[in-house]
């Protein structure tokens, strides 16, 4: 019992941290087309430049949207200078955003060092529970329902502003958008600030869990394509069902076929691919 | 680019040597630009590191610890001046192998010292051999470089092998009382050696091994393992982990609530200084780990070691720190011994080979006939720091038990055991 326990709240807490990527990613994506190989890379920088705050006694809940407009800051300076000119070409925008995340990895080196540094959780967080014979992390358990806040907060943002509404009339169809005299252009900074945000913001929220080290944005990349492609790419709800599923696959599976750990995740990846290959949420494009 | 950078840099200073060698010897002695009998007076030594990468931290700590020594005792031995070329491996298997061919064939070093990653020294060590250039390994851990694929110029100065340490924790833990083992290691060559070694002693002693856990590098989340482990119910749980991935695990291994409650026993990686510096001590404290260094060593030759890196460097010094600045003490009492003499590449491999250092920030060592060290194996537990050292780390690791002179062949005649194959994730040494 203790065993399933685990492994359920362990899958969704992992499923969590991964929305956190997961859901920038997705946004930029839909409604740009830009793949941004570099939304790891900023979860990266926004765990370092985190750690610095909270070793200037920030306290850890301020630190975080200062972590996330860090890194929204480095974020705009590469959209506003390179990218945005490329948006329209796909393969040169991820290579592009590629050259960034390889230039971001070897600056965060440069800047703090290569030693695998841990993320203290916040105070009254930084226990673990004890349910009965379960010992979890309390700020495990916490980050389950950060990331459940998050979410709702974007789909409100999407479904409800007006923001949203030019998002989702541009991700439908952009030419039309711009067509009927829509700003789509000012949309996409916005969206790619935002993405840039929840990665930065996000890095610090996920510190305590992943910590720091280099090579940290490299392990991620391919679970967040992970969950992109199973949750349905563009759709931020398919960003959040698709993290869990990854999180809750990835988990029972490392407990129950550990010898598989590397393939565990693939699995559902290749049988959404030849099922359902838009994604469990996606639409027909 | 750096890279590509750096090597035409390289390639620009040596147009530049042939150019200024021309002019002053117009008889042509610059053919080719690189056969430029270097005189007896220097030696030179290229040092692989990874200062980029994932294993980007342990390579500055080999450089750090070998430049300490040279700081500290000058760096002209016996009338030849040490010279070093730094290259980076970028903690890459195929850069490191691409590094070391330029350090040999255009830079024409003497002594190759290094890399840091034991996929990187399988890279390194055959293309040396080949090109008959001593390599020294000091934090290449690879059983198979001193035994199986034995080479006379590959040995592990100042350094150790993978289950060096770990064959006398099997039956240590078996002594302990403890009957049931699980293992927990990265998935790869480093961690099924370590864990190969606990295993085969343990089982021999008459313990039993159950799961064995296999975790790719670069894991972050363990919590699936530790409740496969906890499922198990064993009496002690062996893990060699490494890395970033040796953090998260002391980290959930304690935030899930295991520390303490199961025996844990674990390779020295583990819970080395680069590791455990960034924990809160109550995530660390007491763990006992299998070791061929530990900082907290009470021995004159270690704490002035440590003293005088925490002085120069701000943090305690890891193992591969140690590694390297011992390995420049062995290098430096081997042209002693052959006074200055590197021309003679024979004399100069022998005379290092049979060095014994009476102390050093390992204690004392020598090699075997495969070019192994035999020293003391530790089983050290990780305290809070004494004050003196409060500025430079929390934790340290203290010696609480020496096993004295280990061979990596431990107690097995060597012949015996070279007869088995090296442990391997099928191969564990497990006794039926």
């Amino acid at each position: 019992m203790t065993f399933y326990a685990q492994n359920l709240l362990g899958g969704l807490a992992y499923g969590s941290l991964l929305f956190l990527i997961a859901a920038g990613f997705t946004l930029i994506f839909g409604l740009m087309r830009v793949v941004n190989i570099a939304q790891t890379s900023f979860f990266l920088v926004g765990v370092y430049t985190g750690l610095t705050l909270l070793r200037a006694h920030v306290a850890f809940w301020l630190a975080v949207p200062m972590a996330g407009a860090t890194v929204t800051v480095i974020g705009l300076f590469i959209y506003r200078v390179f990218l945005h000119r490329y948006h329209a070409d796909e393969l040169i925008a991820l290579l592009l955003t590629l050259g960034f995340a390889l230039m971001l990895d070897d600056g965060a080196l440069a800047l703090w060092g290569g030693n695998p540094e841990s993320v203290p959780a916040p105070g009254a967080l930084a226990a673990s529970l004890q349910l009965g014979t379960l010992v979890f992390p309390s700020y495990w358990l916490a980050l389950i329902g950060i990331s459940l806040l998050i979410a709702a907060a974007l789909r409100a943002m999407e479904r409800r502003t007006m923001l949203g509404a030019i998002i989702r009339a541009g991700v439908d169809d952009e030419e039309m958008a711009r067509g009927l005299g829509i700003d789509v252009d000012r949309a996409f900074y916005i969206v790619f600030a935002i993405g840039a945000f929840l990665a930065g913001a996000g890095g610090l929220l996920g510190g305590p869990i992943t910590g720091a080290y280099p090579g940290l944005d490299g392990d991620l990349l391919p679970l967040a394509f992970a969950v992109i492609i199973i949750g349905g790419i563009g759709s931020l709800e398919g960003a959040y069902v698709g993290s869990l599923v990854i999180g809750l696959v990835s988990t029972f599976g490392k407990a129950l076929f550990p010898e598989l750990s590397y393939f565990t995740i693939f699995v559902p990846v290749a049988a959404i691919m030849s099922l359902r290959p838009q994604g469990l949420l996606g639409r027909k494009r | 680019m750096r890279r590509f950078l750096g090597g035409s840099y390289v390639v620009l200073a040596l147009l530049l040597v042939g150019v200024g060698l021309g002019g002053v010897a117009p008889h042509g002695l610059a053919v080719g630009g690189v056969a430029v009998a270097s005189p007896a007076a220097s030696l030179k030594v290229g040092l692989l590191a990874p200062t980029t990468g994932v294993a980007a931290a342990p390579g500055h700590d080999m450089i750090n610890g070998w430049k300490l020594w040279w700081a500290q005792h000058g760096d002209t031995v016996a009338g030849v001046k040490i010279d070093t070329t730094y290259y980076d491996t970028a903690s890459n298997p195929n850069t490191a192998l691409t590094q070391a061919r330029r350090a040999i064939e255009q830079d024409g070093v003497q002594l190759l010292i290094g890399p840091y990653l034991a996929n990187e020294g399988l890279a390194v060590a055959p293309y040396a051999e080949q090109h008959k250039v001593p390599l020294f390994l000091p934090t290449v851990s690879a059983d198979d470089l001193t035994q199986r694929k034995a080479s006379p110029y590959v040995t592990k100065v100042a350094g150790w092998s993978s289950s060096q340490t770990t064959h006398p924790a099997g039956g240590w833990a078996y002594d302990k009382g403890y009957r049931t083992a699980a293992t927990l290691g990265n998935a790869y060559a480093f961690a099924y050696e370590s864990v190969g070694g606990f295993a085969q002693t343990f089982t021999e002693k008459g313990g039993h091994v159950g799961k064995q856990l296999w975790t790719p590098l670069g894991t972050t989340d363990f919590s699936p393992y530790l409740s496969q482990i906890q499922a198990q119910h064993p009496d002690v749980v062996f893990v060699c982990v490494v890395g970033a991935d040796a953090v998260h695990f002391l980290q959930q291994w304690s935030s899930f609530g295991l520390k303490g409650k199961v025996p844990l026993v674990v390779q020295e990686t583990v819970t080395d200084q680069s590791s455990i510096r960034s924990l809160q001590p109550e995530q660390v404290l007491g763990i006992i780990a299998f070791s061929h260094y530990a900082e907290g060593r009470d021995d004159s030759a270690t704490q002035r070691f440590v003293s005088d890196y925490a002085t120069a460097n701000h943090v305690l010094p890891s193992y591969m720190a140690a590694g390297f600045y011992t390995a420049a003490q062995w290098i430096q009492t081997g042209l002693q011994l052959v006074h200055g003499n590197v021309a003679d590449q024979a004399k100069f491999l022998a005379a290092v080979r049979s060095v014994a250092l009476s102390d050093s920030p390992f204690g004392p060592q020598r090699l075997d006939q495969y070019g192994a060290p035999v020293q003391n194996v530790y089983v050290r537990e990780v305290r809070r720091v004494p004050d003196r050292y409060a500025a430079y780390a929390k934790t340290w690791n203290v010696v609480i038990q020496t096993y004295p002179t280990v061979s990596q062949f431990w107690t097995y005649k060597p012949s015996q055991y070279l007869a088995q194959p090296v442990y391997s994730n099928t191969f564990q040494g497990i006794a039926k």
